[in-house]
């Protein structure tokens, strides 16, 4: 499974953006925290509801580990290629800061579950793989809310503790991405195959907060935090480079340093500059015994779900779709169950063109979810167009049709009389027009090719939009 | 060798308020510790396997079940300052 890393990548202009990031992946489809059990269902209960002494760090409380945390933690790494470590443990991690009642973190520091990995995906300059140095575990701090607006601001804080000791798997890469865009993009490929691996609901809030290191030319790096959308990653580093750029050009120097991002505002402030790793005072966390858990690995292997790469392949050698329809078609898990469900019963080539190239954008321009669309709907709506009963430009209108105002395809085809006029309807059309445009036909035999899409305009008119225009374009060349 | 400038900065970290006069003694009392546990470099460890614990177990896990939790009026009943609910804290950057 373990692949050698391809050569470090050059960087893409003179600037040499650097990017390397920091994902905390909360394992939230567990029941219970990752040292005690706390139940998870907070998200719609009032503040400090689901504590007890163990996550609340009260004296004498033992934090005993989650199995189901530490197999979910396996599985995301081996899906992201890692090796498992023979000899795994957890450390302090020593800071005063209000996020954690004990003064410190329970978290991995050299021996971590999983590590040297990868994940493959869309650059700048082609397909690029980003290794994956590490993904290790660690407990959730809980929430702080700034009274008096922002963190810079504020008076005092409010915290929350009914986050603190949801388990965590902080999945660091090596700094292989070389653009903002292409960190968006290994966001989405990640949480893509999150998602397949049924570890984490990415729906819920502060279930993959980002950290982002970025440097220029090879200069110090600052990190920026507080980034909780894949958008809002990609807005950062934007600010960044640009904040980095203007720094250097006016003569000054990058200093190592934590940044927050202020996502209303779009900017990053500067926090502190950053603590030395031994500032943290590492120590081996006593009340907890180290995890031999290797041998686990080739079980949970079997029960690793299909991959979103693999299924690409597979949807282009099975449907025999092209690789942009099988790219688009994987990209989302829930697009490409909805895919597989249509492709069954009609034609998957056509269903992929419908789905990827019409459907999904329609849905993106009104911000909804595939499930806005009945896959019953879309079976229904591929049959009429393989039966040639509409033409394209009627299916694009009845899938908006659908989205805005509901119902079925043939609902919508009998409401607004789409159904393709008759061959003869759209010949004796073609005829009108043109014995009532012999100026057109005129113009077209003198060499004017626009000439031909006029009297295409004529056609149409006459049959409401109901004929196939290539058709049409054809029967007019042919006759004149 | 730890300086009176190491003092302040772990006391900083540790969040410990220390007057300029007690620095140097600090200093002292830090650097007999370490002298202390420098003999322990004395000893050739180059045969023995690294201790990652004192106990000689592996593998302790708790099953994914629920359990009680404390009421809110519990968990923060010891706070200092409350609000809301919440617990309350000066603001620290």
């Amino acid at each position: 499974m373990r692949e050698e890393s391809l050569k470090l990548r050059p960087y893409l202009d003179e600037v040499g953006v650097m990017i390397g990031l920091e994902i905390h992946v909360q394992l939230n489809k567990l029941n219970t925290k990752i040292f005690c059990g706390c139940p998870l269902d907070y998200h719609d209960d009032g503040p400090n509801t689901h504590t007890c002494p163990v996550c609340l760090g009260l004296p004498g409380s033992l934090p005993v580990i989650n199995r189901k945390a530490v197999e979910y933690s396996i599985k995301v790494g081996l899906a992201l290629g890692c090796s498992i470590e023979e000899h795994t443990q957890f450390y302090r991690k020593n800071y005063y800061y209000p996020d954690l009642p004990k003064g410190f973190q329970i978290t991995q520091y050299d021996y971590p579950i999983a590590s040297k990995g990868y994940i493959n995906i869309e650059g700048e300059d082609g397909e690029v793989r980003i290794r994956i140095n590490r993904a290790h575990m660690e407990e959730d701090p809980g929430r702080l809310l700034h009274e008096g607006g922002s963190i810079e601001r504020s008076k005092y804080t409010l915290i929350d503790y009914n986050r603190s000791g949801v388990a965590l798997l902080e999945i660091v890469t090596e700094p292989d991405i070389r653009s903002p865009k292409e960190a968006r993009r290994f966001l989405d490929k990640l949480r893509n195959i999150l998602e397949y691996l049924d570890v984490v609901d990415t729906t819920l809030e502060g279930s993959m907060r980002v950290d982002a290191n970025i440097s220029l030319s090879g200069g110090s790096r600052s990190e920026v935090k507080n980034i909780s959308s894949h958008k809002g990653a990609e807005r950062a580093l934007l600010f960044e480079i640009v904040r980095q750029k203007n720094l250097l050009r006016r003569g000054g120097k990058v200093v190592q340093e934590t940044r927050h991002f202020d996502e209303a505002r779009g900017v990053t402030v500067s926090l502190r500059t950053k603590e030395e790793a031994h500032d943290y005072r590492y120590f081996p966390e006593a009340d907890l015994v180290p995890l031999k858990v290797a041998d686990l690995a080739p079980g949970i292997a079997k029960t690793l779900p299909e991959l979103p790469d693999a299924r690409r392949q597979r949807f282009i050698s099975q449907y025999g779709v092209t690789d942009d329809h099988a790219k688009s078609l994987t990209s989302e898990k829930q697009v490409a169950d909805f895919y597989e469900q249509v492709a069954t019963e009609v034609d998957p080539k056509l269903a992929a063109v419908w789905i990827a190239d019409v459907l999904k954008g329609e849905l993106n321009y009104r911000n909804l979810g595939i499930d806005a669309f009945a896959g019953a709907n879309m079976v229904q709506l591929v049959k009429l167009l393989a039966w040639d009963k509409i033409t394209e430009q009627s299916g694009v209108e009845v899938i908006r049709t659908i989205l805005d105002e509901g119902g079925t395809p043939d609902d919508v085809v009998a409401a607004k009389g789409l159904l393709k006029a008759g061959g003869d309807l759209v010949t004796a059309a073609v005829e009108e027009a043109i014995t009532e445009n012999p100026q057109a036909v005129e113009d077209y035999r003198s060499g004017k090719q626009e000439a031909v899409n006029f009297l295409m305009g004529q056609v149409m008119k006459k049959t409401k939009g109901r004929a196939d225009a290539k058709e049409v374009r054809e029967m007019i060349i042919q006759r004149v | 060798m730890i300086t009176t400038k190491d003092v302040e900065h772990i006391g900083w970290l540790a969040r410990l308020k220390m007057e300029e006069e007690q620095l140097e003694g600090y200093a002292d009392q830090l650097n007999s510790v370490l002298d202390y546990f420098g003999q322990l470099d004395e000893v050739d460890t180059r045969e023995v396997e690294p201790t990652y614990h004192v106990l000689e177990m592996n593998n302790v896990f708790r099953d994914d079940k629920i359990t009680d939790c404390l009421t809110r009026d519990e968990a923060i009943g010891n706070a200092p300052k409350t609000q809301d609910g919440y617990f309350k804290a000066p603001r620290i950057i």
